[in-house]
């Protein structure tokens, strides 16, 4: 199968920085789905092509059809007309099941089988693919630490001794297991916290980083959609295409009224989803590693100035942040790393303000690929950037269209407000 | 009393015997044919109302009469037992694992069958250990009653404890009749406790820890 053929590649979590595209491209061409006995096709006409590597966004109000749509590329729905390509490979061809072994699926909870441990459950496919057990359990472990899950200690967990997130991890991983050249997602994190939610999307951009997946995900949340994807398509009743671009052209210029109503305004805090961390001025506090004699790392603090240490493992992964005056006892040592909440360099800026408001620093650790420790940022990085966003966007505005005016642009200091609470609910 | 049993200690125990093994033979037959009916009907959902009425009707069906009406065609002996006991015992089975396999959380299966796992292996890997702790409850259900109705097969000729008490029946009035009835009475209810009880560890053994309650 010609899928498998571009999956090869060495997909170990330390490797980092491989931006090759493991991914395929997507064609869907004129795909109806008409259910009987419904007047109007539950899926109408639809062509789209998602390109290999991608993350694409599949929004819209309940019953436009997304989540349909999505399950045709897998075939548990199939379609009443149209052809699907995967690759150069048109899926209708090829057995359902063989098909789905090679097309990831990940949906909301995880929906781990509750029977199987953790383990199991991830080595499912690989298991139907025929792999020797050997592999099977080399690629659980790597899996399960991509998604920042001790191995030793998660392997033989049943789902129900996991909370949500880490239900949700698993999830993911299995999704993950055969190194499928697609993945689909059905409201991944739809099901967890709006803390854990974010982590798990800052994870999600980290793995993607470096396995460069072709990754369909249908969400009803507009923000999820702006921060995850390279592009998002914006679905209206019988899945007609609204709107099929980047996260950045849907915010500045939505296509009609559908769109602009289902984005929201334009407002300055949606523009905040599109910011990520890494644009910001990141300041390298001083960190010391687990074991060290305290002393001498809290020398150091005080020479650079600094009233605050940040200790990391012997991976470079932050695991706490203290003020000098916490330090206790003659070595470093771990401390509370459930409660450090860290943001990942592709967290939007709004991300980075939800993470400082319960930090008690002020600011928030940033952490690159592989949870490895970059730098500290602060509420002035972000506003003075915000202000330059602002400006920027001030003067393509007013270089685009000054006749045009929107209503909704009038009502200024409430509009943000607005925005967050709608698009939370 | 004692002296009774004293006496006839070997025929007990091979009475007992028998009625253990007609059972639990039953019992099997029944499961593996109850369970193999519902996952029919799993996969057809529109025969569950069927399977429901055979369940229901089934049992309401006098096992009295259900011997007598297998007598033309099995004879007198342990095949007439054999099959009104397994008759019995599928009952219970089949209505717990029609519930049980078509309870299981259908976006489990979906998300099975979306990891390109076939309907066979859905039904085997995912389905039926997730309903067994149900099927499991009609399995204990299921040999309880045929503890009782495998007594009744007696009055064909059919082998088990049956047999004492239909001979105290017979005797009423001599001066064995009470201890007759009585040993085959206590014997049965013996054997069911200890076959429940070895359900109880069977069921503990091969129910995942991850669905044990």
């Amino acid at each position: 199968m010609d899928a498998t053929n571009s999956t090869t590649h060495d997909s170990s979590p330390e490797s980092g920085g491989g931006a090759e595209i493991s991914g395929a491209e997507i064609r869907l061409e004129n795909i109806t789905k008409r259910y009987p006995g419904q007047k109007s096709a539950a899926v109408d006409g639809l062509n789209l092509t998602i390109p290999a590597g991608e993350i694409v966004m599949f929004v819209g109000p309940s019953g436009c059809g997304k989540t349909t749509s999505l399950k045709m590329i897998n075939r548990l729905i199939e379609p009443t007309s149209g052809t699907i390509h995967i690759g150069n490979d048109d899926i209708s061809q090829q057995s359902a099941d063989e098909l789905r072994r090679h097309v990831g699926y990940v949906i909301q909870g995880g929906s781990l089988f509750p029977h199987m441990t953790v383990a199991r459950n991830i080595a499912i496919v690989p298991k139907l693919l025929g792999w020797d057990s050997d592999r099977v359990s080399k690629r659980v472990d790597e899996l399960l630490d991509m998604v920042n899950l001790d191995p030793s200690r998660y392997r033989d967990r049943y789902p129900r001794e996991l909370s949500g997130g880490q239900q949700q991890r698993v999830g993911v991983a299995r999704g993950l297991a055969a190194d499928p050249p697609v993945v689909l997602m059905d409201e991944p994190f739809g099901a967890v916290d709006p803390i854990t939610r974010q982590r798990l999307q800052d994870e999600l951009l980290s793995i993607q980083r470096t396995l460069r997946k072709t990754i369909v995900c249908v969400t009803h949340d507009i923000d999820e959609a702006i921060k995850l994807g390279d592009r998002i398509l914006i679905l209206q009743e019988g899945a007609q295409v609204a709107q099929y671009d980047t996260p950045e052209n849907v915010l500045a210029s939505p296509s009609n009224e559908f769109v602009s109503d289902f984005v929201g305004s334009g407002s300055s805090l949606k523009q905040l989803s599109l910011a990520r961390v890494s644009e910001l001025d990141i300041r390298q506090a001083t960190t010391g590693r687990i074991g060290e004699p305290a002393k001498e790392a809290m020398d150091r603090a005080r020479s650079a100035g600094d009233d605050s240490l940040v200790i990391v493992d012997d991976r470079d992964r932050p695991t706490a942040w203290v003020w000098l005056r916490q330090v206790k006892g003659d070595t470093l040592h771990e401390g509370d790393r459930e409660s450090l909440h860290t943001l990942d360099n592709r967290a939007t800026l709004n991300d980075a303000l939800d993470t400082m408001l319960t930090s008690t620093h002020g600011g928030a650790v940033v952490t690159g690929d592989n949870d490895r420790y970059l730098g500290v940022v602060d509420f002035t990085a972000v506003v003075e950037h915000m202000s330059v966003m602002q400006t920027a966007a001030q003067e393509r505005q007013e270089a685009e269209v000054p006749a045009e005016s929107n209503p909704e642009d009038d009502h200024d200091p409430d509009a943000p407000m607005d925005d967050r609470e709608s698009s939370d609910a | 009393m004692w002296q009774f049993i004293e006496d006839r200690r070997e025929q007990i125990l091979i009475n007992a015997f028998n009625h253990a093994y007609l059972v639990v033979l039953a019992v099997i037959i029944g499961s593996v044919l109850a369970v193999g009916l519902a996952m029919v009907v799993t996969r057809i959902p529109k025969l569950e109302p069927l399977a429901n009425a055979l369940s229901a009707v089934g049992l309401t069906i006098p096992s009295f009469a259900l011997i007598g009406l297998l007598l033309p065609l099995t004879g007198l002996g342990s095949t007439t037992a054999l099959v009104a006991v397994t008759f019995y015992a599928l009952l219970p089975v089949l209505r717990n694992a029609v519930v049980g396999l078509a309870g299981v959380d259908g976006r489990l299966v979906e998300s099975a069958r979306g990891m390109g796992m076939g309907e066979l292996a859905t039904m085997f890997r995912i389905r039926l250990p997730l309903a067994w702790p149900v099927i499991l409850a009609g399995v204990r259900v299921s040999m309880q009653m045929s503890m009782g109705i495998a007594a009744i097969s007696a009055y064909v000729l059919g082998p088990g404890l049956g047999v004492s008490i239909f001979v105290g029946l017979a005797q009423i009035g001599g001066a064995n009749a009470v201890n007759y009835a009585l040993v085959g009475t206590i014997g049965i209810v013996i054997i069911a406790l200890f076959l429940d009880l070895l359900l109880l560890i069977i069921g503990r053994v091969t129910t995942s820890k991850g669905i044990r309650v």
